[in-house]
């Protein structure tokens, strides 16, 4: 599979996707926002960080980074795009994902241990957990409280668009005050993918999760799937 | 030249004498301002320098000790870290946000500097009680400051230590500390070398913001003080200069960098200079303004953020605005590096500046200041504290000491923090000691951030000791191999002689921690004039240790996970009161005598829990630190509760009595045998304690129950005592 991870000035998170796809047996690469073409891609990763340094708002000046106008062609062309924190809020800039960001309710900045329901694992980007399971999977964000419309909200449960929802475990529920406890969503084609909490940061035991690393395997699973359907 | 000129700029009337004899005429406005900026305290350590030479600075591990703009030392596989700690507290003082976020972009500035890609800070900060607003509106602002920079750039904030005592009102000490990764081979410095090599000066564009910052971070903070503009710090410019810096120093057309710190343009071009043994000519006109009408002056004192001078090849100037470029930044050469041993500036062609590069540098005075035992010293020192009893229940004891904010959880604070990004982080924040794994080997580094102030105060000497203790078992605690230390030396005006007395005897007691425990000296920083009203902080020598993990596999936890693990104590059962929480909390009181540490047998029982754990017989190890060994307890047991049977001794000094050189340990029940034979044969007090069990922190002493509390009854308090007092 051929994957690209996007670097906007002011990502942190583009290593880190990398290194985690090196671990399901991938060799991804850096894209420079600064390129024009994703071309030959079958997979585009939107890393999460502080893309302009999240001035004006976060994600508002990476999304006319010129490799932007390919990504949303792409991603119209029902390409695999997979918006993580930074690149979730990035996704809606665009207009790729309907919705918007609010500061944390509580406006401080959060990283902690988060536990998720898998709300849709029919998509190419969940098809390895079981409907319903509970993740655990961490947040860090200053921006990641969701927000839209009524309509909007009906439309995305409607059509199964909430992918993950944040959930009470002991201590933790929704951390930031996203509406209708909204983790991750998906486009009505199911082919891009926007969420807040951070899976490349739980793919090993040694930094504390493993329940991303299905994240991974299920976009694997869905591609062998189609390339062979398709051969 | 009136003297009003000098003297507003901190330079004594013999100062000035000194600097018209070196400069043999009378020097310009101009030459006066750098003069005063690289002969403050700050920049020249003129009053620190011959207490700091007594500190060991030398050892196989160490690739690059004090005098650069960080050290670093090997970790092996040809790979070395370089570390720094410095303060800013004043700045934090007076704009807790900006003051500490542009705190943390100055050492990742020192760490990159060296051609290291930081892979993590920490946060050393002193607080006032925060039942005073003012308190908790600087913790609130400083938190936000190191989180808002910290974040943005893209570096873990992985951990630290929080501290609040009222000697720290109205000046809070915020220290903080980088680490980086590099290549033996990518070791850069900060040195201006080969006659005819351009000079550049390259990031963010200069401002009026900072002037004369090095000079009051050199004075005490009073109500008058006129602050200088406290610098605004701009992340996501210094991650743009980060990676060009990093991309550059790979491409080996880097002859010297070095960081814009404290006294901008002044300090980096001398320094470069003179550690180079040459001379530096600048066309001032060249340098890009983010201000129109910018004197040299201004240009010279500017301490605006994100920048750096860096000294390329000549030939390879396209090359490097070609890097810089790529991000976004401006690379611009200024002038160039000559033989002549003066620092040259020029204005349109126009000579403004003419110094000798050593009359700043190694020609700064040097003061040998008096020493004075102060007077609370003996008085305190001879408390009487045998007739202090427990007073109330321990189980009440306890509550109240791990909900005071020192002990309790710094959750709240960390949760601020990004302490994941470059998911390498093993041990986050709350752990002992921090733990990294550095990819593409199978080894960690282990770091903490630790100082008793409490103990210094009491006793300079031995709480300087302490101090490097305290670190070395946090290390220990993870699993790490101490390696090394930086330091950052927090004291009151050292022209008070008692405060220099405090000085000179904490430094000593750290050099003497340092040379037993073999973690030598590779730098740091000095702060002095911690003063607010006449009132010095409590000194606080800052300790910021690294260590090694040879096996990430061997990283130990903190807490007891399930039922059946053994405990067992290294070291004595009883502490002391002297210097405890216990007897400022309960007893309102400050004092006592503090034994002096045996290093020898510290040593030995770190040695002991390093190979214990070489040898698998380890499941977790937590210090003895605050609070005593009923808070060390009550921490471990957060998860899992314990049984605790403790044949002997007073109960309040075995429960709350506090005495470094004490470690707390869990093994598997059939690793018992093997630890109690290898401590028998290290010579090592080992004391079987009992075993995690049930739900509840559970402890006989002699034979008598005296504390039994539910687990779910301390752990809110311990997780939420900072949260509660913050946000209500």
């Amino acid at each position: 599979m051929k994957i690209g991870v996007v670097r906007f000035p002011g990502s942190s998170c583009e290593v880190d996707c990398l290194e985690a796809w090196r671990l399901v047996g991938e060799d991804p690469v850096m894209i420079w926002h600064q390129e024009t073409s994703v071309k030959g891609f079958d997979l585009i990763v939107l890393p999460g960080g502080f893309s302009y340094g999240n001035y004006l708002r976060p994600g508002s000046i990476a999304r006319y980074s010129p490799i932007m106008e390919d990504v949303i062609r792409f991603a119209k062309s029902g390409g695999l795009v997979w918006g993580i924190s930074n690149g979730f809020q990035i996704l809606t800039e665009c207009g790729l994902l309907p919705g918007a960001f609010l500061r944390n309710v509580g406006l401080r900045y959060i990283c902690a241990p988060q536990y998720l329901r898998v709300e849709n694992s029919d998509l190419p980007f969940t098809n390895q957990y079981e409907k319903g399971r509970l993740i655990q999977i961490p947040i860090s964000h200053g921006e990641g409280n969701y927000t839209i419309d009524d309509e909007g909200l009906k439309r995305l449960q409607d059509n199964n668009q909430i992918v993950f929802r944040y959930v009470n475990t002991d201590t933790s529920g929704n951390p930031n005050g996203s509406r209708d406890n909204i983790a991750g969503i998906v486009n009505k084609e199911g082919n891009v993918l926007g969420m807040m909490p951070h899976p490349e940061r739980a793919v090993e035991e040694i930094i504390g999760s493993v329940d991303g690393r299905e994240m991974f395997l299920s976009i694997l699973k869905h591609w062998e799937g189609r390339s062979q359907g398709g051969a | 030249m009136e003297p009003k000129i000098w003297r507003d700029m901190g330079l004594s009337d013999d100062e000035y004498q000194r600097i018209e004899k070196l400069m043999g005429r009378e020097p310009n406005f101009l030459e006066v301002g750098i003069f005063s900026v690289m002969w403050s305290e700050h920049c020249s350590y003129k009053t620190s320098k011959p207490v700091l030479k007594k500190f060991p600075t030398e050892g196989p591990q160490v690739l690059q000790g004090p005098g650069e703009n960080a050290g670093i030392v090997d970790i092996g596989d040809d790979l070395a870290v370089a570390f720094k700690m410095e303060s800013h507290n004043h700045p934090s003082a007076v704009e807790p946000y900006q003051g500490a976020a542009t705190g943390v972009g100055g050492i990742l500035r020192d760490v990159f500097t060296m051609g290291a890609r930081p892979v993590a800070v920490l946060n050393s900060l002193r607080f006032g009680p925060l039942t005073e607003e003012n308190n908790k509106y600087l913790l609130d602002g400083v938190v936000s400051g190191i989180s808002g920079y910290g974040n943005s750039i893209g570096i873990p904030t992985v951990g630290g230590d929080v501290y609040f005592h009222s000697s720290y009102n109205g000046n809070p000490l915020v220290n903080a500390m980088a680490i980086g990764l590099l290549e033996h081979k990518d070791i850069a410095k900060g040195v201006a070398t080969g006659v005819g090599n351009p000079v550049m000066v390259v990031g963010a564009k200069t401002g009026r913001d900072g002037i004369h910052g090095a000079t009051f971070a050199s004075v005490e903070l009073s109500e008058e003080a006129q602050p200088p503009a406290v610098q605004a710090g701009d992340p996501f410019m210094e991650k743009l200069l980060m990676e060009a810096c990093l991309e550059l120093i790979q491409s080996g057309a880097v002859v010297g960098i070095q960081d814009m710190g404290a006294a901008g343009l002044t300090s980096s071009s001398s320094e470069m200079a003179s550690r180079g043994n040459s001379g530096i000519e600048m066309e001032l006109s060249l340098v890009p303004c983010r201000e129109t009408g910018m004197t040299p002056y201004e240009i010279m004192l500017s301490e605006s953020q994100e920048r750096m001078l860096i000294v390329p090849q000549a030939g390879r100037e396209k090359e490097v605005e070609e890097v810089f470029a790529r991000w976004g930044l401006e690379a611009t050469v200024v002038g160039r590096v000559t033989d002549d041993g003066m620092l040259r500036l020029l204005e349109k062609g126009r000579l403004v500046a003419e110094i000798p590069v050593k009359a700043l540098t190694d020609e700064a005075p040097v003061y040998h200041r008096p020493s004075q035992e102060p007077d609370y010293y003996q008085k305190l020192k001879n408390t009487k504290l045998e007739n202090i009893e427990l007073k109330d229940s321990a189980e009440n004891v306890l509550l109240a000491l791990i909900s005071s904010p020192t002990i309790a959880s710094k959750e709240w604070i960390y949760r601020q923090y990004d302490y994941q990004v470059g998911t390498n982080t093993v041990v986050a924040p709350g752990g002992d000691a921090a733990v990294l794994r550095v990819r593409g080997t199978s080894k960690a580094i282990a770091m903490t951030t630790d100082c008793n102030s409490r103990y210094v105060y009491l006793d300079p000497y031995i709480g300087g000791i302490l101090a490097v203790v305290e670190a070395a078992q946090n290390i220990v605690c993870v699993g790490a191999k101490p390696l090394a230390i930086t330091d950052c030396l927090n004291f009151g005006n050292p022209e008070r002689p008692e405060i220099f007395w405090q000085f000179e005897q904490a430094c000593a007691g750290v050099a003497e921690a340092c040379r037993a425990l073999n973690t030598p000296v590779t730098g740091g920083n000095v702060s002095l004039y911690n003063e607010t009203l006449g009132q010095a902080v409590y000194p606080t020598p800052m300790i910021g240790m690294i260590g090694l993990l040879e096996d990430l596999g061997q990283v130990l936890k903190n807490q007891l996970s399930s039922e059946g693990e053994q405990l067992y104590l290294v070291g004595e059962a009883e502490g002391e009161l002297a210097g405890s929480e216990y007897l400022a909390r309960f007893e309102q009181l400050e004092a006592g005598s503090l034994p002096e540490p045996d290093l020898k047998e510290i040593k030995k029982r770190l040695d002991f829990i390093l190979e214990g754990n070489k040898q698998g017989l380890l499941l977790a190890a937590h210090d003895i630190s605050e609070g005593g060994l009923a808070v060390c307890l009550a921490e471990m047991t957060i998860n899992c509760g314990a049984e605790i049977d403790i044949k002997s001794g007073n109960e309040l000094k075995v429960l709350f009595g506090e005495r470094l050189g004490r470690i707390i340990i869990s093994v598997a029940k059939e690793k018992t045998a093997a630890l109690e034979t290898l401590a028998q044969k290290c010579h090592i007090p080992l004391t079987h304690l009992g075993s995690s069990k049930g739900k509840n922190l559970r402890i006989k002493v002699g034979g008598q129950e005296c504390l039994d509390v539910p687990l779910s009854q301390y752990r809110p308090l311990y997780e939420s005592t900072i949260r509660k007092i913050m946000e209500g």
